[in-house]
């Protein structure tokens, strides 16, 4: 088969990591940033800390392989995007870090002043990425201003237009809802019932600033044009919505487990939107279309994007059966008796 | 700060901070996985807690791997623009199959591993713990392949500006990267192994646990003597390749200057990198690097002068830094020597236990120079031959390098810190008493 072909693929490979990393790390993202709000004691906040334990890193993971898969199959993309957004995304990679450390860190010493250091660090941890992440993913949807070499014609403060703030804040709204959701399912009572009340309130939340950004970015991108040229494909953010509408559902009738699993559907269904409004772009460029890259001139060749293919093809079942096992095996509801010791 | 020399600062502070942390996970993974399986296999409940105890050490040092890892995968694309465009095709794409094949396996298992103990069978529990250790092993082959491709690149057509995949079995089979790999994954198990020894040796010294740190000096013991002596070997092969391979940088690691056939060999110089000299030469055995570089006395040796000033390597540091590791190598195949000789009671031997202890970061400093030799040799050139350095830097502006560079060293030297400190720590405290280990996992795992 022909090049345009794997390009495609890999677009929409491209986009499935992108799914399973804000789904995945999504939740324990937002457990983070609800750290101060639901956890009340020290034991609350390490029943917290418990309740992602077992799954944070594995979900970073999903981060490392889209920028890897960025990296192999359109190698100009990623060149060009990571130099572009080189502020923005080191501070990302730094929160990124200090959480990472805290968790692994916090219960390996007694000392509440040790223990509250760790809190802070996981807390604005966990915080900056949900929103830089929001603010990444709106000025990819606007595009940047990128001149026909690629370089970058603003500054830090030139991407933090409101547009990419409302992104912002809706990541972590969206990402607050879907890990109280985890907590409810999880965490130890009376805690688990907090966190089911207040996912209630940020749902609502949530929902109201996805309407509003779905509507101003009729204003702002170019994201509605595909949707405009072929209507069919309306039923993602169609189904986004209906998804999204039965999580509250779930909520009031105890289904903590099918609650999340739809919060995290609708994550994916967000993001399928996003990228089928950026296609055939990867960044586009707000000074000229012409300057954007796009998966036709920014790809690898043919032969490397068939042999990650058949890596792909081959590996990332097993990685998702393996991972669906450890979920399965550690998503129980913790007791008091295993968050204290 | 000029882009070009910030962000080399800042991606060598970043490597060379990861690989601080990356040995002793390749290594101590490993043991772990046998004290485990050693229980298994026994009973014995030392080697459980020696699982649990080492382990613990494994997984406060894990966690900054991670994520210093992270960084570094993301950087080739921050600080490196242009390397990225024109190596992507090949290079991008084993660090995508490292993520796809190791990491997820890792970070998943690890877990299980950890959370593992009251939740699952005890034979799929250690199957975990060998799954993680293999893993790592695993990354470090892709991580490695891909490095090896930049110091000796085979199996690419450059086309359209950039360099593109021809010959993937080409790069799979890269000689130059699988003697790295066979050098780097051992040289990793030796500190591993001196680290065992060094904590071992601590707590024997003060009669604590001391049938418990008996065991853990015994398999400590064989293990490193094994890996020293084999990366001696390995090491000279290594050289060899890099003979053949990159000249340049051998002439540098030797501070050789002129050609000459039968080349001596000197243990200590002062190189003078202005007037293509060394300003001074101690002890120097004729015809030894001939024969070590080709296996031949009279073998031509290209000396430094041969290429033009500006393609070559900085030489006083690729010479320092490999008479370091070589020297140190060497000290390790005595101590392992001798620690093996002592591995039955290590106790009668205060002195070596003291020896030991203060050992423990020597091999850091042998891997650290070790890279200095692989990267600053290899310099001016990025993809050696192909492309250089200076022209791989992304347009950065030097006041975004100048804040990102001591924003690394200000937060990796606070983590390290606190990440060394805690090692220490829970190191001192020695392993749990079996009746701390929460009763429920006795019962389970007795039945
Ligand atoms: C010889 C071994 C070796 C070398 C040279 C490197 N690494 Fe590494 N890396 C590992 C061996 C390793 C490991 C043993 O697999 C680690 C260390 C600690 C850990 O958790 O896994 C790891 C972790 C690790 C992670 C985090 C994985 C996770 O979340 O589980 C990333 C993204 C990278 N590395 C990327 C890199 C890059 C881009 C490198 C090159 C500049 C690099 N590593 C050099
Ligand atoms: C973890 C072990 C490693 C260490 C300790 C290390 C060390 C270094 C050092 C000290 C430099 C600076 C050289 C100079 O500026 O003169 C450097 C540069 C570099 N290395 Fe490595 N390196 C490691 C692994 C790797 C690997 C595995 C890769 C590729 C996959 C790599 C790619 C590079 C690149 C792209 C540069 C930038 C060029 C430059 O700064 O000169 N390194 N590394
Ligand atoms: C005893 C004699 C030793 C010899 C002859 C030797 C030889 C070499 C050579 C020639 C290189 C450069 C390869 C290149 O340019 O890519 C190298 C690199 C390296 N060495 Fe050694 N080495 C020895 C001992 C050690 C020890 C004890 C350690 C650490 C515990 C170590 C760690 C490393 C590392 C991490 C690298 C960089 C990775 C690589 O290029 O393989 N070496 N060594």
């Amino acid at each position: 088969m022909d090049l345009e072909f794997y390009q495609t693929l890999w677009f929409v490979l491209w986009g499935v990591l992108w799914a399973g990393y804000l789904a995945l790390d999504g939740f324990d993202l937002g457990a983070g940033s609800l750290l101060y709000v639901l956890g009340k004691s020290d034991q609350e906040r390490r029943a917290i800390y418990q309740s992602i334990g077992p799954f944070w890193d594995g979900n970073e993971v999903w981060l490392i392989t889209a920028g890897g898969a960025t990296f192999a199959a359109f190698p100009t993309a990623y060149a060009v995007m990571f130099s572009s957004l080189y502020t923005p995304l080191l501070l990302l990679l730094f929160a990124l870090i200090i959480r990472g450390v805290a968790v692994e860190y916090r219960n390996k010493y007694e000392s509440p002043t040790w223990r509250n250091l760790w809190d802070i660090a996981f807390f604005v941890g966990s915080l900056a990425p949900a929103l830089l992440l929001g603010v990444f993913f709106a000025n990819l949807f606007k595009g940047i201003p990128i001149d026909e070499k690629g370089i970058l014609q603003t500054n830090l403060l030139g991407l933090l237009h409101p547009y990419a703030l409302l992104g912002g804040i809706l990541f972590v709204f969206c990402f607050a809802t879907h890990g109280a959701l985890w907590l409810a399912l999880r965490a130890p009572e009376p805690l688990a019932s907090r966190s089911a009340s207040l996912a209630k309130i940020t749902w609502a939340i949530t929902f109201v600033l996805t309407g509003f950004f779905l509507l101003i970015s009729g204003f702002f991108t170019n994201i509605w044009q595909n949707f405009k040229n072929y209507p069919i494909l309306s039923i993602v953010p169609i189904l986004m919505i209906c998804t999204y509408l039965l999580v509250p559902v779930f909520i009031r009738s105890a289904k903590y487990l099918h609650a999340w699993i739809f919060s995290a559907l609708t994550i994916v269904l967000f993001t399928a939107w996003g990228m089928i409004g950026l296609f055939p772009n990867l960044l586009p460029s707000s000074i000229d279309p012409a300057y954007s890259l796009t998966i036709y001139n920014s790809s690898s060749s043919l032969l490397t994007l068939k042999i990650m293919t058949i890596v792909a093809v081959i590996f990332v079942p097993v990685v998702l059966l393996y991972t669906y096992w450890a979920y399965k095996t550690f998503s129980y509801r913790l007791s008091k008796e295993e968050v204290s010791y | 700060m000029d882009v070009l020399l910030a962000s080399r600062l800042q991606f060598a502070v970043a490597a060379g901070f990861h690989f601080l942390f990356v040995p002793l996970t390749l290594g101590l993974s490993v043991l772990t996985a046998i004290f485990q399986t050693l229980w298994l296999k026994t009973g014995d409940e030392d080697y459980r807690r020696a699982a649990r105890f080492w382990g613990k050490l494994f997984l406060i040092n894990f966690g900054l791997g991670v994520v210093t890892g992270i960084t570094l995968e993301f950087q080739f694309g921050t600080n490196w623009r242009f390397y990225s465009q024109y190596v992507g095709d090949i290079f991008g794409s084993l660090l995508a199959i490292e993520a796809t094949l190791a990491f997820f396996l890792e970070s998943t298992f690890i877990a299980v591993w950890w959370f593992g103990w009251n939740r699952i069978n005890p034979k799929i529990h250690t199957l975990a713990i060998w799954l993680t250790a293999i893993a790592s092993n695993l990354s470090a082959l892709w991580i490695l392949l891909a490095n090896g491709w930049m110091q000796n690149p085979v199996g690419y057509v450059i086309r359209e500006g950039r360099a593109e995949l021809a010959d993937f079995w080409a790069v799979l089979t890269n000689s130059f990267a699988w003697w790295q790999f066979l050098h780097t994954v051992p040289a990793a198990f030796v500190l591993s192994g001196f680290f065992v020894l060094g904590v071992s040796a601590w707590h024997i010294l003060r009669k604590n646990e001391l049938t418990f740190f008996k065991k853990s000096f015994r398999i400590a013991a064989i293990w490193t003597v094994i890996f020293s002596l084999y990366l001696i070997v390995e090491g000279h092969i290594h050289g060899a390749e890099v003979a053949r391979v990159q000249p340049t940088k051998l002439a540098a690691m030797e501070a050789h200057w002129e050609t000459e056939k039968g080349a001596g060999w000197v243990l200590f110089a002062i190189p003078d990198e202005e007037n293509e000299r060394n300003l001074v030469e101690f002890i120097k055995i004729p015809k030894v690097l001939s024969l070590l570089a080709y296996h031949d006395p009279n073998a031509e040796v290209k000396g430094l002068k041969e290429w033009p000033k500006e393609e070559r390597p900085p030489v006083a540091w690729t010479f320092w830094a490999f008479r370091i590791m070589v020297g140190l190598g060497f000290l390790f195949g005595l101590l392992s020597i001798l620690a093996y000789l002592a591995r039955n009671n290590p106790e009668k031997s205060p002195r070596l236990l003291k020896v030991l202890l203060w050992n423990i970061p020597l091999p850091y400093v042998a891997a650290q120079a070790g890279w200095i030799v692989a990267e600053v040799g290899r310099q001016p050139w990025i993809v050696y031959g192909l492309m250089k350095t200076k022209d791989a830097v992304s347009p950065l502006s030097s006041v975004q390098v100048g804040i990102s560079l001591p924003a690394f060293i200000i937060v990796y030297g606070i983590l390290g810190i606190i990440c060394f400190w805690l090692i220490a720590y829970h190191a001192k405290k020695g392993p749990e008493k079996v009746s701390e280990i929460p009763s429920e996992l006795v019962t389970k795992t007795n039945k």
